[in-house]
């Protein structure tokens, strides 16, 4: 169990190393006109000149790379080029964001799909066809348009929930719930659309096994059989949709947090990708590749709890 | 023999790939999502000819305008021709689609075919690079790419085809892992095909269904993300595009609502047809495999009226017909099977794989898999006509009176449980007894199987025991509440010999000590000698020959029981090959 995820912790670390080198040459590789773009067009080759050694950007790239890491390890992700405070405070204050919608949507997500697969494999019907039909629907509409035609629908016509703006749960909680409605159920309708229906085939197959007729011969109540044993077995599968889908939730929330103007770290990558805010745009890589690997070893322990086999080894 | 046969197998030849495509035209939802996808995709080509504005021209007062006037669908809000850019931003949907694919193929499937067809350490290299890119939130690295990349989408789209190779990848590793060992492989090797040669004509060739699913669902995520990127404004904006389009009523949203209909209801459609186009392939080729909805025109279970049992009968079966759905009606496993068991006594159940022994024993237990159905006759249990009872009648028989042993005691416990939980649960279930006194009566049953160390046993989980040790454990739980009825279903073919012949002898002493009726399905005559009363020999679902033990080895009436006998004696030592299980079904 230790050298698993003594394993799984290493395999993490080097992603991290090899996405952020990767990630640095291709940003800060391609920063010639990033002087340019933040000066504006009117600026005379002086200036960008300058701007260019005030940033650093002279200096040979592996020099840079250098310089970067030995503050990225301190965590000092550097000053943000466009932005008057440091990327290390934007991300603090972008991320919990951005990980509080992500982590409900992720919960619904895993709620309504349990739901949907679990009736779908024991009873077939409507949950079947309902299945059918979110997968479909959940794949070919993307997120956004969903999120349009909400925002269409709930604020512009009815005028029911807030079209958009985010408040913070300190300032006002009912408040904060209201303004994450709609971004939420955007996000949602496309992982349930998946997770749903592999939960669905883990649940079929869990409950084709040889046990579990053995427990049924048993006299085990048909509802333990279901929800102690098939659902504990489904549970390895199920995980991994998780993560799967927690990492696309991740990226899914990045358009989904302009349709809806919420300050998380979706709408800070869209403004330093299009400005060109190098060191933010790898401070956001760097962070999120740490919460994808920390959420990966979360579903790790949970997998080792719920699959015995995973433990011992 | 055969390896000439299979060695052709996997190359269809040319009118069966027309059949293949034909079949999924055929189909409904194919039909509809081919002709779906044909005409956006040709109105994308033909763009200049259907759109009767150029997509870029702006006419000032048609700023946000309903549709009509020249404006098939209004305009937008910069007073261009959402029609025109419609049609014409199908364009750089498609090229866009299409390099992804094109990437994310050649990628995957190169990567794969190697890695599968070599293995080791380039598989296992592999996979951690393709299991490192898949951990990444796609969107959020081609924005962050985005000023090395430039202005245009296409090179988005191309690391985009990058990041979603390791699904082609891990379909051609599977499959080629899957295929490669298939007996044309070899005989291709022997024949003295290069590997290349091998990789390129006979595995591409097997994965190439597969192949076309992932790409309609790859060329799907591809729109869908695409359309997100131009949304956020990436991309150029001076070539129309479905996100573009997006954009632009989303910042008119007030002004012009419907403005945000067409471009989405554009992409869902071409994504959903691209989905539902896989979705009939797959079901395409699932077909023969899938499970068949059961017939309705067929009659329901039904059991006669029948003599009253002779009240020294415990288990009375009489005409007993177990079906499973088939493609043309039900397919019948067990064909008027009568047997009774006194209390006590031991009757063997003899039979060839496929003769629908086990299928007997699963009907009396009411346990038949999925699908299955008694069409007729009836079973009788101490009184209790069984095929009248509910189902809740029925699970209050079983654990308690009829127990169940089964045939491969690995696959039979539930491995994310502990063994004594596995035990104590049905005890408090049935007997409605504490968990402590479960727990103080499963210690004694794992004692009482000759268990060394039960309290070890207790609390490891079934993959740290023996199969031995398994039987051991799923026999205590079988008598755990000392049932009447005892349905043990070949519980020592998948043992080793020297431990079969005591877990025979453990179940003989239980049956003594319980006064249990024991219903032992075999196919081994040699534990039938040694074991049981009476024998009943079954062929195809019938009961050919019933009889007490000694008879029917002195004098056996039937044929087939006579070949049966003779084969084991031949042979000296009892078969215990077990072939292959098909379709999930043993009988």
């Amino acid at each position: 169990m230790i050298r698993y995820l003594l394993k799984r912790v290493t395999s993490g670390i080097a992603l991290l190393c090899l996405v952020s080198t990767v990630t640095f040459m291709m940003v800060f590789g391609a920063t010639g006109n990033v002087a340019r773009n933040i000066l504006g067009e009117n600026a005379t080759a002086d200036q960008v000149t300058a701007l260019n050694s005030r940033l650093g950007l002279d200096r040979p790239l592996m020099v840079q790379f250098g310089d970067w890491v030995s503050h990225a390890v301190r965590g000092d992700l550097g000053p943000s080029w466009t932005m008057s405070e440091s990327v290390a405070s934007a991300l603090a204050s972008r991320l919990p964001v951005t990980l509080s919608m992500v982590t409900i949507a992720v919960a619904m997500m895993a709620l309504l799909s349990a739901m949907l697969g679990i009736a779908a494999a024991v009873r077939g019907g409507w949950a079947d066809r309902a299945i059918q039909v979110v997968s479909v629907a959940g794949f070919a509409m993307p997120n956004f348009w969903l999120g349009l035609l909400l925002v269409l629908t709930f604020s512009v016509k009815l005028g029911l929930l807030p079209a958009t703006g985010y408040v913070s749960f300190s300032a006002s909680p009912s408040a904060w719930a209201a303004s994450l409605v709609l971004p939420v159920t955007s996000l949602v309708l496309s992982g349930i659309a998946s997770a749903s229906q592999q939960i669905r085939g883990a649940v079929i197959d869990a409950l084709k096994q040889d046990y579990v007729r053995t427990l049924r011969a048993r006299g085990v109540s048909p509802r333990s059989v279901l929800y102690r044993h098939a659902l504990r077995n489904a549970m390895p599968a199920a995980l991994t949709v998780l993560s799967v889908q927690f990492i696309a939730l991740l990226g899914g929330a990045a358009v989904i947090e302009r349709v809806f103007a919420i300050p998380g770290m979706g709408s800070l990558t869209v403004s330093a990708a299009l400005i060109g805010d190098v060191p933010v745009l790898m401070g956001v890589v760097v962070t999120l590749i740490i919460v994808v690997v920390l959420v990966n070893i979360l579903i790790d322990f949970l997998n080792a709890w719920a699959n015995p086999k995973v433990r011992m080894s | 023999m055969s390896d000439i046969d299979t060695a052709q197998a996997p190359i269809p030849a040319a009118s069966q790939r027309r059949h293949f495509v034909r079949s999924v035209l055929t189909n409904p939802t194919g039909l509809v999502a081919s002709l779906a996808l044909l005409i956006v995709i040709a109105s994308a080509l033909f763009a200049p000819l259907l759109a009767p504005n150029d997509p870029s021209a702006v006419q000032i007062f048609k700023v946000n305008a309903v549709a009509g006037d020249g404006y098939l669908l209004g305009g937008d809000g910069s007073g261009r021709d959402i029609w025109s850019r419609l049609v014409h931003g199908g364009r750089n949907t498609f090229l866009g689609a299409l390099i992804t694919v094109v990437i994310a193929a050649s990628i995957g499937v190169t990567a794969g075919l190697f890695a599968g067809f070599y293995g080791r350490k380039l598989d296992l290299v592999a996979r951690w690079i393709a299991d490192g890119i898949m951990a990444l939130p796609a969107l959020i690295v081609l924005l962050a790419f985005y000023q090395a990349l430039g202005a245009s989408i296409y090179l988005s789209m191309a690391v985009f085809g990058v990041m979603l190779s390791p699904g082609f990848f891990r379909l051609t590793r599977n499959l080629v892992n899957g295929v490669k060992h298939e007996l044309y492989i070899d005989a291709a090797r022997v024949s003295g095909l290069s590997d290349l040669r091998i990789i390129t004509r006979h595995i591409l060739l097997s994965v190439r269904a597969p192949m076309v699913i992932q790409t309609s669902i790859v060329a799907g995520i591809a729109i869908v993300v695409q359309s997100g990127l131009e949304f956020l404004g990436l991309g150029d904006p001076s070539t129309p595009t479905w996100g573009g389009m997006l954009q632009d009523a989303f910042s008119n949203i007030y002004v012009s609502p419907q403005a945000i209909l067409w471009p989405g209801l554009a992409i869902t459609a071409t994504v959903a047809s691209l989905v539902l186009l896989a979705n009939a392939i797959r079901d395409r080729m699932q077909q023969g495999g899938a499970q068949v909805r059961a017939p309705k025109a067929l009659p329901l279970a039904v059991s006669e009226p029948l003599p009253q049992a002779a009240p020294d009968l415990l288990l009375d079966v009489r005409d007993l017909v177990v079906a499973y759905p088939a493609n043309d009606g039900w397919r019948e496993v067990v064909k008027g099977v009568s047997l009774s068991l006194r209390r006590g006594e031991v009757l063997g159940l003899v039979g060839e794989s496929g003769s629908g022994k086990s299928q007997t024993a699963f009907a009396i237990l009411g346990l038949l898999s999925p699908g299955g159905r008694v069409l007729s006759g009836s079973i009788l249990f101490d009184g209790i006509d069984l095929g009248k009872s509910s189902e809740d009648e029925v699970r209050a028989l079983r654990g308690k009176r009829i127990a169940y042993v089964p045939q491969e005691p690995m696959a039979n416990l539930d491995p994310a449980f502990r063994i004594g939980f596995q035990l104590v649960e049905p005890m408090m279930t049935v007997l409605g007894i504490s968990r402590a006194e479960a727990t103080r009566r499963a210690l004694k049953l794992l004692a009482r199987v000759k268990l060394p160390d039960p309290e070890r046993v207790f609390r490891a989980y079934p993959h740290e025991i023996s199969g031995g040790m398994a039987q051991r454990v799923l026999i205590a739980g079988a008598v755990a509440c000392s049932p009447d009825l005892l349905i043990a279903d070949e519980p020592t073919t998948a043992l080793d010999v020297t431990v079969q012949a005591e877990v025979l002898d453990l179940l003989r002493d239980l049956q003594k000590e319980f006064n249990m009726a024991v219903m032992l399905v075999t196919h081994n005559f040699g534990v039938v000698a040694d074991s049981c009363d009476r024998v009943a020999v079954m062929k195809d679902g019938r009961i050919v020959e019933i009889n007490a033990v000694a008879d029917l080895f002195a004098a056996p009436a039937h044929d087939y029981t006579r070949m049966l006998l003779d084969s084991v004696l031949e042979d000296g030592e009892t078969r215990t090959y077990r072939p292959p299980v098909t379709e999930g079904m043993r009988a």
